[in-house]
C-alpha cells in the first residue's frame, strides 16, 4: 500500500463505515477491511479499479464521485476519504460540502501546488511544475483544481470544517517531521487532512 | 450455483436439447468458460412456482377437483417460488450455495432469499431488477393483465380444454415486450421500415416491421405460455415489496444477512431503471450488508440483462472467482 494510505488507515480507526472516494484498486479498502475490521464502501470511476476491487472482495460502486456523494444518505458513514483526488474534482468545495452531509469525519489527502519546487518552477523557469507528485504535462493533467495547504486549510475554513489532524507528507507519501505553519506551505509535498465539524 | 429466470423463462437456462439453434435463455452467460462456468459450478435452473413449463401452476390439476386449477390457484409471493427453489436444493442435498443469481424477477427471488434465508447463499447477483415496482410498472402490467381478462375466452379462467384467450395473451406480451426494449435498439432494428415491400400500403394491417416483430413475437409466446401463469406472475412482481413494513424489524432482519451482494443494472433500461438498482444498494448499505454495484452501459434496454456484454460478464465472472476462492 501507498505509505500515505498507511496515513490514512491509521486516522481512519477501527471498526468504522468507511467511503472511499477514487478508491482505485480497493488497496487501502481491503486493508481497512481485513485489518481493521471496517465496513468500507468504495467509488471508483475506472472500470479497471472497478473489476480490482471487485477481485479484491472490497464492496464497490462504479460512478464519478461527484455523481455518487448526491445519491448518498446523509450520515450514512463514519468517516469518508478522498486521497490525492480533491484536485482532480470540477467542485471541490461542493465535494467537501458533500463529504461533510454524508459523514461526521473526513479524511482528505492532498499534493501542495505551494511546494518550494513548484514555486521555483513557476518563478525561475516560467513553466508550470510537474513533479513526482504532479507528474503530468499541463495540458494533459487531471490535476484542474491545485492549491497550496494554505489554500485549502481556508476553503476548509470557510465551509465550517475544523482541521483537527494534519500529517504533513515528504517525498513518496512518507510523513514529514512537524513544521510551522508558514514553512509548511513552502517545505511540505503534501498532506492529510482529518476534517470535522466545528 | 442457482439461477433464477424472470417472468417468461424457464428451467432450460442454458445448453440445448438435441437442436443447437435452440439454446437456453441464458446460454451466453452459463456454460464452458463462460462467467457461470459449468467446468467449475454446479449450475441449477429450475421452472417456476406458479409456471407452466413443469412445475405446479394454475395450469396443473388441483388432485381436490380433478380439474385445472385456474383462478383457484393461490396467490404467490416471490417468498413462494423461493420456498420451491430451496425444496429442491434441500433434495439435492446441498447445505450452502455458492450463490444465486437472477434478472428481473429472477433478481427479486435472489434478493428475497438472501433477505430470508442467511447462511444459504454466499453471494446474490440481482440484475435488472427491483425491489418495489414503481406506479408506471405497475400500470403496464394491469393493462397486460386487462387484455388477457377482457378476452371472452378467457372464461374467468377455465379455459383449459376449450378455445384459450390468444387475443388477450398475444397483446399482453406485445405490450410488455415494447417495455423490454430502448427507444434506441428499436430505431436500430427497425426504424421506420415497411415489412417487406420499400412502399407503404397506408392501412390498417400491419405494414411497419416493428408491427409485424411484435404481431411475431405476441404469436410465438402463446405456444410456450399459459395466460393464467402471466395473470399469477405479474401479480407476484406488482407486490414485491421486501424493504417495506417497519423499518426497525427491516434493520433487524438485514443485520443477519450474511451475503454479499452484487447489483447489476443497464443504462438503456426503462423499465426496471438504475434507480430501482440504486434503491436496492441504498437499502442493503444503510444495513451494513456488503454491496457491489455497478451501471453497465449496454444499449437492449431491459432485455440488456440476456445479452453478451462484454463488461457485464467480466463483472459477474469476477464477483464469482472471487467468492469460489473465499469460499474454497
Amino acid at each position: 500500500m501507498r505509505p500515505d494510505l498507511d496515513i490514512v488507515a491509521a486516522l481512519v480507526g477501527s471498526g468504522v463505515r468507511v467511503l472511499d472516494l477514487g478508491c482505485g484498486d480497493g488497496a487501502l479498502l481491503e486493508h481497512l477491511i481485513v485489518r481493521q475490521d471496517c465496513a468500507g464502501h468504495g467509488v471508483e470511476r475506472s472500470a479497471e479499479g472497478f473489476h480490482a476491487c471487485v477481485g479484491r472482495g472490497v464492496p464497490v460502486t462504479q460512478a464519478e464521485i461527484e455523481a455518487e456523494l448526491p445519491e448518498l444518505d446523509a450520515g450514512s458513514f463514519d468517516c469518508a476519504v478522498l486521497s490525492l483526488t480533491l484536485q482532480a474534482t470540477r467542485r471541490p468545495a461542493r465535494v467537501l460540502d458533500q463529504m461533510r452531509r454524508v459523514a461526521p469525519r473526513r479524511i482528505v489527502s492532498l499534493p501542495n501546488f505551494g511546494h518550494w519546487r513548484h514555486r521555483l518552477d513557476l518563478a525561475a523557469r516560467g513553466r508550470m511544475p510537474v513533479s513526482r507528485t504532479l507528474p503530468y504535462a499541463w495540458h494533459e493533467t487531471p490535476n484542474i483544481h491545485l492549491c497550496s495547504l494554505d489554500d485549502f486549510e481556508r476553503l476548509a475554513a470557510e465551509g465550517g470544517q475544523r482541521v483537527s489532524r494534519r500529517v504533513l507528507l515528504a517525498e513518496h507519501g512518507r510523513a514529514a517531521p512537524r513544521l510551522a505553519r508558514a514553512r509548511q506551505n513552502l517545505l511540505a509535498v503534501g498532506a492529510v487532512y482529518l476534517l470535522q465539524d466545528e | 450455483m442457482f439461477v433464477c429466470h424472470a417472468l417468461t423463462g424457464d428451467a432450460h437456462a442454458a445448453g440445448h436439447h438435441g437442436d443447437a439453434a435452440r439454446p437456453g435463455w441464458w446460454d451466453n452467460l452459463i456454460g464452458p468458460g463462460r462467467p457461470l462456468d459449468t467446468d467449475r459450478y454446479f449450475v441449477i435452473c429450475a421452472n417456476v412456482l406458479g409456471g407452466c413449463q413443469g412445475t405446479t401452476g394454475p395450469g396443473s390439476v388441483d388432485p381436490s377437483t380433478g380439474s385445472p386449477y385456474g383462478l383457484r390457484f393461490p396467490l404467490l409471493g416471490v417468498g413462494d417460488l423461493v420456498a420451491a427453489h430451496r425444496a429442491l436444493v434441500a433434495h439435492l442435498g446441498i447445505e450452502r450455495l455458492l450463490g444465486a443469481i437472477g434478472g428481473s424477477l429472477g433478481g427479486m427471488q435472489v434478493l428475497q432469499w438472501a433477505l430470508d434465508h442467511p447462511g444459504e447463499l454466499a453471494g446474490a447477483m440481482v440484475v435488472a431488477a427491483s425491489a418495489r415496482l414503481s406506479a408506471q410498472n405497475i400500470a403496464f402490467s394491469a393493462v397486460a393483465r386487462e387484455s388477457i381478462m377482457r378476452d371472452p375466452d378467457f372464461a374467468g379462467g377455465d379455459y383449459y380444454g376449450g378455445d384459450r384467450p390468444d387475443r388477450g395473451l398475444m397483446l399482453a406480451r406485445m405490450i410488455a415486450h415494447i417495455t423490454y426494449l430502448s427507444e434506441a435498439s428499436m430505431r436500430e432494428k427497425f426504424g421506420r421500415r415497411i415489412q417487406d415491400a420499400s412502399e407503404p400500403r397506408y392501412g390498417f394491417d400491419v405494414d411497419f416491421e416493428v408491427e409485424s416483430y411484435l404481431e411475431h413475437q405476441g404469436r410465438s409466446f402463446l405456444k410456450r405460455f399459459d395466460a393464467n401463469t402471466y395473470l399469477y406472475l405479474t401479480r407476484v412482481m406488482d407486490y414485491f415489496d421486501p424493504f417495506g413494513g417497519d423499518p426497525v424489524q427491516l434493520a433487524a432482519r438485514l443485520a443477519r444477512v450474511d451475503t454479499r451482494f452484487l447489483v447489476l443494472s443497464f443504462d438503456s433500461d426503462w423499465r426496471f431503471s438504475t434507480g430501482h438498482a440504486r434503491d436496492i444498494v441504498r437499502t442493503l448499505s444503510a444495513g451494513r450488508v456488503p454491496v457491489t454495484f455497478r451501471e453497465i452501459s449496454a444499449p437492449h434496454g431491459h432485455d440488456s440483462f440476456l445479452m453478451p456484454v462484454p463488461e457485464y460478464h467480466k463483472t459477474v465472472g469476477g464477483f464469482l472467482d472471487r467468492l469460489a476462492a473465499e469460499t474454497g
